[in-house]
Parts: C-alpha cells; structure tokens; sequence
C-alpha cells in the first residue's frame, strides 16, 4: 500500500513539477512579448542575432534539407516501385520536405545550433552577473537579451526553411535524375503539379512557430540557470530538449490546424 | 544640523526558504563618505547590496534612497534611480560579448546621453582615469588581466558620474599590491565624484583604505557601526574576533574536517 501511495505521491510531483514549469515560461513569454512592442528598441542587437540565427545556420540546414531530400527520393522510389507507383516520387517529395521535413528538420538543427548557443550564452552572463550588471546600467535585460533573439528567431526560421525547401527538392531532384533515371522536365512538372499555396505557407507558418520556440526555451533556460558551470550545462541541455519536444508538438497542432478534414 | 543619510534601512528582511539571510536589519549610509560592510561568508553582505539594487526582492522593511522608499517605486522610477548609481561586481561582471570601450560607455549609450561616435572617446578617457590606456579599449575582457577587468570594471561604474557607487569585495582575487592599487584608485575616484560609496568586504586591509566608517553584519543584523579608525578598538566581541582572525570567540562556524 505505501509503494502505491510514493508512487502516486512521486507521480503527482511531477505532474505538479510539469505544470509549474509550463505556467513559468508562459509568464516569462508574455513578459517578454510585452516588451516586443514597447521602446526602446535595438535594431543592432536584432541584425546580429538575425545574422547569428539565420545566415549562419544556412551551411548545417542546407546539408540536413539537401542529404534529406535525397534519401526521400530514393526510399520513395524503392518503396513504390512495390507497388508500380514511381511516378509519384517528384510530389511526395515536395509534399514531405514543405509541409514537415523542411520545417521540423530545420527545426531541430537550430534548436541544437542556436538553443544551446543562446542558454550557454544567457547562462553564462547569469552567473557571473552581467544579466544582474545590465539592471545596474538601467538596462531591462528581458529587452536588450531576450526580444531580439526572439524577434530575430521567429522571422529568420521561416527564411531558413523556405532554403530548406528549395535545396530539398533539388536533392530530391538530383537523385531522381541522375540515379534513377527520371527525365528532369517530367519530373519538374510532376513536382510543381499537385503543390498548393498552402502547402509551403503551412511550413513557413511551423517553421516562425518553432523559431519562437528555440528562442524562448534557450533564453528562459539560460536565464533561469544557477549554480555555476553545471546549472549552464543544465540550462543547455534543457533547453535543447525542451524545445525539441515542443517543436515536435506543435509540429503536430499545426498540422492538424492546416490539415484536418 | 545633521545630513539626512544617503541610505536608510529599517527592518530589512530576507529569508530563502528556511535560512533568514537579512533578519530585521536597521542601517545608515552617511552622504559623501566612504563606508563598508564587513563580515564573514554567508552573513548576508551580498544579499544587502542586492536588496538595496533592486537585484533581489526583499521579503519586509523599508530602503530609502535620498528620502524615497525604493522598494515601492515603479519599475521606471527605479530605473531613474539606478542612472545614478555604479556597481563594482565582485567578478566584474564585464560583457565579454563587448569590446572594452562598450562596456565602459555602456550606461551612456543605453541611456542615450551621447552617440557612439562620441562616446569612445569618453570611455577612452574614464580608461585613463583608471590607469589605462587607450589601448585596451578595442580588446576584448577576456583578453584582460584579472587587475585590469577589475580596473575596467571601475570604469564603468563611473562612466555616468553616479552620485552611489556599490562595491561588491573590490579586492577578491588580487595580489596585495594590485587590491591595495585598485583600492587607491577606488578612494581617488570617489573623492572626485563626490560621491557616497558603499563596498561589502572581508579583507580588512582594503576596508580601511577605502572606508571612513564601517559596520560589521553577522546574522542577518548590523552588530556594530563605527568610524573606520576604531576597528581594532570596537569594544564588541563580535568583531574583535572578526578583525584579528582569530578561530575562537563568539563567532562559531560549522567545520567539517
């Protein structure tokens, strides 16, 4: 009975543990989204961050959308070839890399790249009292540190993923040309045909979403984080997982709001 | 008539779940002068300064700055009242993201007192002021001494002439003759500002070089307060013991050996 009663006991902790760290970033992100619109601003401070999130996580999302794209085409193939279906390789191609391979891989890359960037950077500043200087200097850190990474995540992401798109198909393209032996205007026209505006607007609309993630996650982890190297380890790797999770959750309520009949 | 104090604390307190750090604490910082909070690790000096900065929420008790209740202020007249006060980290605390220029004209730039093209010069000079020269001011803090960071974070807490200046353990982490320099330096730029300074330390030895009254904490409480030349004769146990070192005494710490 008193095994029952710990394991209920520590179940109910955790559930309470959940809760209070979803209201926490809840009022951390309304906090921070009020300050968006409120001056003063700090237009350097975004250029750098959108240079910082965007321009130089093209090389690792390129690669990842590129590799990605490929790979669909030739499992796509082997797999319908089962069936006498390769015809339809060019659009379930361009299909999976915009509606979910572009955004939620795009995704992924720079919750690792720039999640874990911004909580080591955050966390760092907070244990050795520069986010604490910054109120000393009439600074509102939540300002200055957290709005432009959140603005600049939320607008670069859709930026990256629309890359993602294109040098998606284009694996997909080269794989199906050169190896399996599509003719390029057919397989252009194959993939352009059954592509709806909506389609790519539903990846760029996941894609703003997930950036906004990232940037929350990595700026309330490194922010919140105490006790030194380890608490930064801990608000690193938190913050990866963390928004890993919520990206692949609202991967699926996005899609579901775009998609569900 | 007597000036009214700079800083006047009454019934300060600040507890972190069970362990009461600042326990009804009842403190005057005269204008114009030089003063110091010394006590042992754990006593509660830090958590003064940051309750005073607005850096920790206190839990009860009043903080008067120049007459007003900081702690019922709104967030912008707080910020009114920050522009007029430097900070000395005990680290530094120096934005290694910035060049050394930018950090020293910081305070400036965010509050818009001047331009970027007007405030390197600026820093430049407060770098001068502080013993350095003008070729630092493109460097990065990483690329400083631990004397020089702590020079640049003087600096910065001068950079806006602050009438308050805060000094968190100026000498923690220096050799005698660079603590003794940065302390000759501290005592210098006050006296030209004018300004009130308030530092928290345990090294004595800096306490008088920079302290025209001092105030011994322990406990969360202000046990003694007294013109810096009577440390040695305070006549309270407390900080007898303090002051000369010594194991035995009234204070008790839990050792594990």
């Amino acid at each position: 009975m008193n095994a029952v009663l710990d394991l209920l006991a520590s179940m109910g902790r955790g559930l309470f543990g959940v809760l209070s760290a979803a209201g926490s970033v809840a009022v951390f992100a309304a906090i921070a989204l009020s300050h968006v619109v409120r001056p003063p601003f700090y237009p350097r401070l975004l250029a750098r961050q959108m240079m910082e999130i965007g321009y130089f996580s093209l090389p690792v999302v390129a690669l990842t959308a590129i590799f990605s794209g490929m790979v669909l085409a030739l499992q796509s193939y082997t797999g319908f070839a089962r069936f006498s279906a390769e015809g339809a390789v060019a659009t379930v191609v361009v299909l999976s890399i915009t509606r979910e391979l572009g955004p939620v891989l795009a995704g992924l890359m720079v919750a690792g790249r720039i999640g874990a960037a911004i909580a080591a950077e955050l966390g760092t500043m907070r244990v050795t009292d520069q986010i604490d200087a910054l109120t000393t200097l009439s600074t509102n850190p939540i300002k200055y540190l957290v709005v432009p990474r959140l603005v600049a995540a939320t607008i670069v992401l859709p930026l990256l993923v629309l890359v993602a798109d294109i040098l998606g198909v284009l694996g997909g393209f080269i794989v199906g040309v050169a190896k399996l032996e599509f003719n390029p205007a057919t397989y252009m026209q194959r993939t352009w045909e059954f592509l709806q505006v909506q389609d790519v607007v539903s990846g760029l609309v996941k894609a703003a979403v997930f950036g906004f993630i990232i940037a929350l996650m990595g700026c309330y982890q490194g922010y919140r984080s105490r006790g030194g190297a380890q608490g930064v380890g801990a608000a690193t790797t938190n913050a990866v997982v963390s928004a890993s999770i919520l990206i692949l959750t609202f991967n699926y309520v996005i899609t579901e709001l775009f998609f569900a009949r | 008539m007597t000036q009214p104090p700079k800083i006047r604390i009454r019934g300060l307190c600040k507890s972190f779940g069970a362990k009461v750090v600042l326990d009804r604490l009842d403190l005057d910082v005269p204008a114009g002068r030089g003063f110091v909070v010394i006590g042992g690790s754990g006593s509660g000096k830090s958590v003064l300064i940051k309750c005073i900065l607005g850096l920790i929420e206190a839990d009860a008790g009043t903080i008067e700055i120049d007459g007003r209740d900081v702690l019922t202020m709104r967030r912008s007249e707080r910020e009114a009242v920050n522009a007029r006060i430097g900070m000395l980290f005990q680290q530094g605390a120096l934005f290694d993201s910035l060049p050394v220029w930018e950090n020293v004209a910081f305070g400036l730039l965010a509050r818009k007192l001047m331009r970027r093209a007007e405030a390197k010069p600026r820093a430049i000079d407060i770098l001068a002021q502080v013993g350095l020269g003008s070729d630092v001011a493109d460097l990065y803090p990483s690329e400083l001494s631990g004397g020089m960071q702590k020079r640049v974070a003087l600096a910065r807490a001068i950079a806006a002439r602050p009438d308050l200046i805060f000094f968190d353990e100026p000498t923690t982490g220096l050799d005698p003759i660079m603590g003794a320099i940065i302390d000759a330096l501290i005592a210098a730029q006050v006296k030209r500002l004018g300004a009130t300074a308030l530092s928290i330390t345990h090294d004595m030895a800096s306490a008088q070089r920079i302290g025209d009254e001092i105030a011994m904490i322990h406990m969360g409480r202000i046990i003694w307060q007294g013109p810096a030349e009577r440390i040695y004769d305070s006549g309270n146990p407390f900080v007898d013991q303090f002051v000369r070192g010594r194991s035995e005494g009234p204070i008790t710490m839990a050792l594990t050996l």
